[in-house]
C-alpha cells in the first residue's frame, strides 16, 4: 500500500525476515480470542500476504498444523499468497454496480492497465482486484484504491484514476 | 440512577453543552462508507485545515441520505444546523469559511435545516424533517445517524444512550427485560424475521455458566449497507442492545462479528468496545450491578456464508466458515460447543428503545405482525439512493421509490426490483404495489432480507441480473454440500450461454432441476435457495429469456457481447476460456 511498508515483487525480503515479521504480526492480537483465522487476518495485516513462512509460523503459535492452516487460508477469499504491486485497485462487480455500469467500468481498467483479469500488472506495481461488494452501494459504481472508497465512478473517471496511480 | 451513571450522564451533558451551545461553532462532516466514497473525508480534512481553529469539525456517521453525499453541516452556537449537500473537497472551506464569517448561512449553496429557529437569511431552504427523504422515517435504530461522533461514548449518553440498560439493572430483573422483547413483537431482521424474544427464550433458562450471544455484522449481500450505516453512525447503539440480550438471556460473553477490511464499522466497534469497559459498561458488576457481561469484536475473512449462523460460529472459531449440521441448535450448543444465540445488528439495536420506551411504544411503529421499521437500502437506477428507516409497512416498494428514492433517473421507466439479497430474483410491476413488510415481500418471490432494494430500468435485462446474481453465488458457495457446489456452476454456465444468444430449449428445465437438487442437497439457505433468482426471473420476465433464445438477442443490449467478467480464481479450468458450446454439446 501507500505507507511504503510494501516490498515491491522484485525485492521480497529474506525468508528469515517474512519469518520474523510474521511472528511480530502473530503476537501483536491484541483481542482476548486468538485463532488460526485471526493470525492469518493479522498476518495480511501487516504484511500484505501470507508467505509460506507465515503459515508455518501460525501453525505453531496456534499448535494447529500446516495442513489446518492451509485449509482456512485458501479458503477465504481475501487471502493471497503473492506480494501484491504498491497499489491494489479493487472494482466492485455487485448487482447495484452491475446495474450501474461495472462490467465496462471493468473493461476500460483492464485495458489501461493492460491485463485481462485478476492480479498484478506486468510490471508488478499495480494489483487489481474484483469485490463482490465494497458496501458503498449508494455511490455505485464503487472502486477502491488501496481500500479508499471512489463512488460515483464513470469509465473515464476510473481511467483517470488508473493514470494518476500509474505515474505515482 | 446509580452513582456511576448518573456520574456519566453528567460529564456527558457538560461536553454536549459544550459542543452545541459553547464558544466555538460545530460543523459536522458525516463520513461513513457512503461518504468517504463521496469525498467526504478529503472535504473534513480542507475544513480542519480552514478552519480547525475557530471551529470544532467531526466526522460523524452517514445519514443515510447518500445521493447528497457529502452532506455537511454548520450549526453556530445555540443556533439551528445548517446542511449543505454534495459539498465536497474544492468547495467546503469556502462555503462553510464564509457562513462562520458572515453567521449568515449560504442560502444559494443550503440544502436544509433543523432545530428550533429557522436561521437568519435561508429562505426557502427546507427543513431537514420536511424533506422527502426525510418525513417518511421514523428513526428507532438510526436515531442518531448523522447526529454524533461514533467514536464518543459521551455524545452517545448525552443523547439518552445506555438509559435503558441503566433502566434494565435497576428497575428490572433479566426475566422482565425478556419478557419486555417477547411483548414487543420484535422480529429478527437478518431476513429470517424469527421472533427475537422468542430466540432469546431458548438460552435464557439455559444454566450453563458460559453463554454466547453473537451479533451478526457480516452483511454480506451486497446492496445492503444498514449494518455497516448502524456500526458507522452509533455503534453504541448495538452494543448496548447486545448488553441488554446478555442481560435478558443471562449470558457471559458476546461476539460482535464482522467482515475484515470494512474499517470504519471495525474501528467504531472496537473503540466502542474499549470506551464502555473504561466506563464501567461492560466487564465485571456493570454499573454496579450483579451483572457481568464481555464482549469482543471477531473478524471473519471475505465468504459471503460466514453470515449463515452455524458458519458465522466457525469463522470465531477460526476454521473455514461452512455450515454445521443441526441439530444440535446454537442454543444448545454453539460457539465452542456452548449455548448461543445469533442476531442481526439491526435486531439489537432496537432493543434500547423497547426497553427505554416500552414495548407498547416500539408497537405503535409498524405494523401489527411485524411492529418497528424497516431500514431500506434503496440503490440502482433511482435518483436519490440512500438508506432509509420506515415504519414497516408504511408504503409500498412503488411507494418508496417514487416518493422516498425520488423516482428512476433520467425520467426512465422502472422495471424490476430485487430485494433480500443475491439468493432472490428481480420482481416486475405486479410486486410493485406489494407494501414493504416481511409478510407482504415474502408473499412474491422475493424477501424483505436485509432491507436492500435494487431498482433496474428499463434498460436492464433480467437474464443479465440474474447471470450476476447467480455469479455472486457461485463465487460464494463454500463448497460443502456438492449440490450447491457444482449446481451453482453449471447454473452460471447455462445462464451465460443464455444471456449469449446460445441457450438450448432445455436449458431452462435443466435449471429447474438442478435447482431441485440444490434445495434437497444442500445444509444451508444458499444452496437451498439457490434456484430462486431464476425462479423468480423466469416468472416475471420470460419474455427477456424467449428473446434471447428464440429471437438470439438481448431485449435491451444490456447483455452485451461474452462471458460477464467474474473473478476467476473459483472457476473451473472450463470457464477461464471462452466456452465452445457447440464442442460441448457434442460431448
Amino acid at each position: 500500500m501507500s505507507d511504503g511498508t510494501t516490498p515491491a515483487s522484485d525485492e521480497i525480503p529474506s525468508s528469515d525476515e517474512l519469518r520474523d515479521r510474521s511472528r511480530k504480526a502473530l503476537q501483536s492480537q491484541q483481542q482476548p480470542t486468538v485463532t488460526v483465522l485471526s493470525s492469518l487476518i493479522a498476518v495480511q495485516d501487516a504484511l500484505h500476504y501470507i508467505p509460506d513462512e507465515a503459515i508455518e509460523e501460525t501453525a505453531t503459535h496456534m499448535k494447529s498444523t500446516i495442513n489446518d492452516v492451509w485449509s482456512v487460508a485458501s479458503f477465504y477469499t481475501n487471502f493471497r499468497f503473492t506480494p501484491p504491486g504498491e497499489h491494489t485497485i479493487d472494482v466492485c462487480w455487485g448487482p447495484s454496480c452491475h446495474l450501474n455500469g461495472a462490467q465496462n467500468l471493468l473493461l476500460r481498467v483492464h485495458s489501461e492497465l493492460g491485463v485481462d483479469g485478476e492480479g498484478e500488472t506486468e510490471d508488478g506495481k499495480l494489483t487489481l482486484r474484483y469485490s463482490t461488494c465494497l458496501g458503498a452501494c449508494a455511490l455505485a459504481p464503487v472502486i477502491a484504491v488501496d481500500h479508499h472508497m471512489k463512488g460515483r465512478m464513470s469509465p473515464d473517471l476510473a481511467a483517470a484514476v488508473v493514470d494518476e496511480l500509474k505515474g505515482a | 440512577m446509580s452513582v456511576a451513571f448518573s456520574e456519566l450522564r453528567q460529564k456527558a451533558d457538560a461536553e454536549w453543552q459544550a459542543l452545541t451551545a459553547g464558544d466555538k461553532p460545530w460543523i459536522r462532516v458525516g463520513l461513513g462508507t457512503s461518504g468517504e466514497a463521496a469525498g467526504a473525508d478529503e472535504a473534513y480534512a480542507a475544513l480542519t485545515e480552514a478552519l480547525g481553529a475557530e471551529a470544532n469539525v467531526t466526522l460523524v456517521g452517514s445519514m443515510g441520505l447518500c445521493y447528497a453525499e457529502p452532506l455537511i453541516d454548520v450549526q453556530l452556537p445555540g443556533g439551528a444546523r445548517v446542511f449543505y449537500n454534495n459539498l465536497g473537497a474544492d468547495e467546503a472551506a469556502d462555503v462553510v469559511g464564509s457562513h462562520l464569517k458572515s453567521g449568515r448561512a449560504d442560502a444559494s449553496r443550503a440544502f436544509a435545516w433543523h432545530g428550533a429557529e429557522r436561521p437568519e437569511g435561508l429562505g426557502a431552504v427546507t427543513r431537514l424533517n420536511e424533506l422527502p427523504t426525510v418525513k417518511p422515517q421514523t428513526r428507532l435504530a438510526t436515531k442518531l445517524a448523522g447526529d454524533i461522533d461514533p467514536r464518543d461514548l459521551s455524545q452517545y449518553i448525552a443523547n439518552g444512550g445506555y438509559s435503558a440498560l441503566e433502566k434494565a439493572l435497576e428497575d428490572m430483573d433479566s426475566e422482565a427485560v425478556l419478557n419486555e422483547v417477547k411483548a414487543s413483537g420484535l422480529r429478527g431482521r437478518g431476513g429470517a424475521a424469527f421472533p427475537t424474544g422468542v430466540k432469546w427464550g431458548f438460552l435464557a433458562p439455559n444454566p450453563a455458566p458460559v453463554k454466547y450471544v453473537l451479533c451478526n455484522c457480516e452483511e454480506g449481500d451486497p446492496g445492503a449497507f444498514n449494518d455497516k450505516g448502524i456500526l458507522e453512525n452509533c455503534p453504541h447503539t448495538l452494543l448496548e442492545g447486545l448488553i441488554l440480550a446478555g442481560y435478558a438471556t443471562n449470558s457471559s460473553n458476546g461476539f460482535i462479528f464482522i467482515r475484515q477490511g470494512h474499517t470504519l464499522p471495525i474501528e467504531n466497534s472496537r473503540k466502542a468496545v474499549q470506551d464502555a469497559y473504561a466506563a464501567g459498561l461492560l466487564g465485571k458488576n456493570i454499573l454496579g450491578s450483579d451483572f457481568s457481561y464481555e464482549v469482543e469484536v471477531a473478524l471473519t475473512g471475505d465468504s459471503y456464508v460466514a453470515g449463515e449462523e452455524t458458519a458465522l460460529m466457525e469463522a470465531i472459531e477460526g476454521k473455514r466458515s461452512q455450515p454445521r449440521y443441526r441439530p444440535p441448535f446454537p442454543a444448545a450448543a454453539g460457539l465452542w460447543g456452548k449455548p448461543s444465540n445469533i442476531n442481526n445488528v439491526k435486531t439489537l439495536s432496537y432493543a434500547p428503545t423497547i426497553i427505554r420506551d416500552g414495548a407498547d411504544a416500539f408497537k405503535e411503529v409498524g405494523i401489527e405482525s411485524t411492529p418497528g421499521t424497516a431500514i431500506l437500502c434503496i440503490t440502482g437506477a433511482v435518483n436519490r439512493p440512500g438508506m432509509y428507516e420506515i415504519p414497516m409497512g408504511s408504503l409500498t416498494v412503488r411507494e418508496a421509490v417514487e416518493e422516498v428514492a425520488g423516482g428512476i433517473r433520467d425520467g426512465k421507466k422502472m422495471k424490476l426490483f430485487q430485494a433480500g439479497g443475491p439468493l432472490f430474483g428481480p420482481i416486475g410491476e405486479e410486486g410493485f404495489d406489494t407494501p414493504i413488510d416481511f409478510d407482504s415481500i415474502g408473499k412474491t418471490t422475493g424477501s424483505l432480507g436485509s432491507g436492500g432494494f435494487i431498482i433496474g430500468d428499463e434498460d436492464v435485462c433480467a437474464v443479465n441480473l440474474v447471470r450476476n446474481l447467480m455469479s455472486f453465488n457461485q463465487f460464494e458457495s463454500c463448497g460443502k454440500c456438492f449440490p450447491c457446489r457444482l449446481g451453482m456452476t453449471h447454473m452460471v454456465e447455462t445462464l451465460e450461454r443464455i444471456s449469449q444468444n446460445e441457450g438450448r430449449e432445455d436449458d431452462l428445465a435443466l435449471m429447474e432441476r438442478m435447482g431441485a437438487s440444490m434445495r434437497m442437497g444442500s445444509l444451508c439457505g444458499h444452496g437451498q435457495l439457490g434456484y430462486n433468482p431464476v425462479a423468480s426471473a423466469l416468472k416475471y420476465f420470460e419474455a427477456d429469456f424467449r428473446s434471447h433464445m428464440d429471437d438470439k438477442e438481448c431485449p435491451t443490449g444490456a447483455c452485451g457481447e461474452g462471458q460477464m467478467i467474474t473473478p476467476i480464481s473459483t472457476r473451473p479450468e472450463l470457464m477461464s476460456e471462452p466456452v465452445n458450446f457447440k464442442q460441448l454439446t457434442a460431448r
